[in-house]
């Protein structure tokens, strides 16, 4: 049981009569790169804030790094580096003044002697440390954005929270902020990313929970998710589909179109195509996107009834 | 030491605030504009008109803080004070930087009290400012009496008080206006923890004094006006009668405790107990 990073227990949260989030078990285990998916208003925020203490649940229980919370909050969440809803900062501090401010505010043995290195290191990795003075009101999107995951790095937390990491990024910002979470991930750090980008969970993370309308729906490793579909999608070089129809047979599952056939998976059929006399350029395994997971397994904004937050 | 470490990082935020000073600025302004009117017509309200004490000031500036102090007892201090205070935790909610605060994580309790010193280093400071700066503006634009050699002044009851009693007095009045405050303060910080908006919660708490000005002045309500957080907060000048009368002072520091001692606890209770959403 220790070396699971979070684990809930039936957590369910009600606002008055709304349900937020209903029996959910979320499992990270220590190492993991866990991406939290789910459309807006699927009780995603709700959930990090329960794992946080900002939320208190209706029932259920929450263990972070082997504490409860919010019973060891105080500490367990030292431990935690998180970025929940969006950066904040005080808008007329420079940013290295918000990070020492922030800092100070709960003091740790020693602290106060590395503040000063762990703060310029923060600001280091997400390549904030050359804006100087410059008070947080004049900070870009992206660069408030980065302010908000160096200061979940201060504390060069085990376990990254992180909301939405790349929100407002350029590229570059994107490339970098995925370069640190791996980079992390190999040093030992637990992360629990919640995205709208698919593919960047896709690329990202080892495994996912998918919440819809209360409910987490989906929790499995990306490489399960995305087994498979026993399907093949060949692409041939010449338009001889006529051939191809009479080799395949009943393995044929939908009307050529053009040169790509698409064929169940059983038996050899690239050898049979080849065998039949036909030039196959390309066969590849068709496998599920993290998109169709869930597309399949959630409900569209407005068909629910979802919450904000 | 945890708290200790707290409340130094929340006396920084409003230290490094600019609005903290242009209020204290204000604040201390008012008093200096009235002295300067004073200075220039030598027009002292009546006795018995007016702020209270002005016309006494008129002849002494070292009476003058205690007299400015009275200037901004019955609005402008509480207002200053209303700000700050609705902002404590209201503030940090409509920013987002009070879910990064308590994940760090602080402690919703520890972070209460925090804002709570911060509310009061505030009013005291505000306090000593508008003391410091009204005695310069008192002793340069009205000056000491000269017939008693500056060394002695007339206390209310008519008997001399030397500067050093005078000292005493007016520390006990900048005293005695911090704690009356504790009262609006505690309602505003408590309106903090329960909205997410600064204004709703520093109105609150002047809507307090608002009705409870009202009320003391309302003979039908006589009933309720020794519990009302304003009743005593003239009561200051007693502080200059000689012998000095205690009753209403006493009274008054009582009635802002048990104001003070409801609304902490209500304060503690919500914010302990609540869902951050912000």
């Amino acid at each position: 049981m220790s070396d699971l990073a979070v684990e809930t227990t039936g957590l369910t949260k009600r606002f008055g009569r709304v349900q937020a989030v209903t029996d959910v078990d979320l499992r990270v285990a220590e190492g993991d790169r866990y991406g939290f998916l789910g459309p807006n208003g699927s009780g995603k925020t709700t959930t990090v804030r329960m794992l946080l203490g900002l939320v208190l649940p209706t029932s259920g229980r929450v263990r972070v790094l082997g504490g409860r919370v919010p019973g060891d909050a105080a500490r367990v969440l030292p431990q935690v580096g998180a970025m929940v809803e969006g950066p904040a900062a005080i808008g007329h501090l420079s940013g290295r003044a918000n990070l020492r401010l922030l800092d100070a505010a709960v003091p740790t043995p020693g602290g106060r002697r590395t503040r000063r290195a762990r703060v310029e290191a923060a600001l280091e990795a997400v390549g904030l440390a050359q804006v100087g003075r410059r008070p947080v009101r004049a900070y870009s999107l992206g660069m408030r954005q980065r302010l908000g995951i160096a200061s979940a790095l201060v504390r060069r937390p085990r376990l990254l929270v992180l909301d939405e990491p790349t929100n407002g990024l350029d590229p570059q910002g994107i490339a970098l902020v995925t370069d640190l979470l791996l980079q992390l991930s190999a040093q030992g750090t637990t992360l629990l990313v919640s995205s709208h980008l698919l593919s960047e969970v896709e690329h990202l993370c080892t495994r996912v929970g998918v919440m819809d309308r209360g409910h987490l729906v989906v929790q499995d490793d990306v490489d399960a998710l995305r087994a498979p579909t026993g399907r093949l999608v060949v692409t041939l070089s010449g338009a001889e589909t006529g051939t191809a129809e009479r080799v395949l047979g009943r393995r044929l599952l939908e009307p050529p179109c053009g040169r790509s056939l698409v064929v169940a998976d059983e038996g050899d059929v690239v050898g049979d195509l080849v065998r039949g006399g036909l030039a196959v350029r390309e066969a590849v395994v068709e496998r599920r996107t993290l998109t169709d997971v869930v597309l399949a397994r959630t409900t569209a904004v407005g068909e629910g009834a979802g919450v904000a937050r | 030491m945890k708290l200790a470490a707290l409340t130094w990082v929340e006396l920084r935020k409003l230290a490094l605030r600019p609005r903290t000073w242009v209020s204290v600025a204000l604040l201390c302004a008012l008093p200096v504009v009235v002295a300067a009117f004073l200075a220039t017509s030598e027009l002292a309200p009546r006795p018995g008109q007016g702020p209270a004490f002005l016309s006494a000031v008129l002849g002494n500036g070292q009476l003058y803080p205690a007299a400015a102090l009275g200037i901004v007892v019955p609005i402008f201090l509480p207002v200053a004070v209303c700000v700050v205070a609705g902002d404590a935790v209201a503030g940090e909610a409509q920013a987002g930087t009070l879910r990064y605060l308590l994940v760090r994580p602080v402690g919703r309790t520890r972070l209460l009290v925090a804002k709570l010193f911060a509310v009061l280093a505030f009013t005291f400071g505000a306090v000593i400012a508008v003391a410091l700066v009204s005695l310069v503006a008192g002793t340069q634009l009205l000056g000491t009496r000269p017939d008693a050699l500056g060394t002695t002044t007339a206390s209310l009851s008519g008997t001399a008080l030397s500067t050093q009693e005078l000292l005493v007095r007016t520390l006990l009045v900048m005293a005695y206006v911090s704690v009356s405050m504790i009262g609006v303060a505690a309602l505003a910080l408590l309106l903090s923890t329960l909205v997410d908006s600064p204004l709703v919660a520093a109105l609150g708490g002047l809507a307090l004094l608002v009705a409870s000005t009202v009320l003391v002045g309302l003979d039908a309500a006589s009933a309720v006006h020794d519990l009302l957080p304003t009743r005593y907060w003239l009561a200051w000048v007693d502080l200059f009668r000689d012998p000095v009368l205690w009753t209403d002072v006493q009274r008054g520091v009582l009635v802002q405790l048990a104001w003070a001692g409801v609304l902490l606890a209500a304060a503690w209770a919500s914010f302990t107990t609540r869902d951050v959403t912000s």
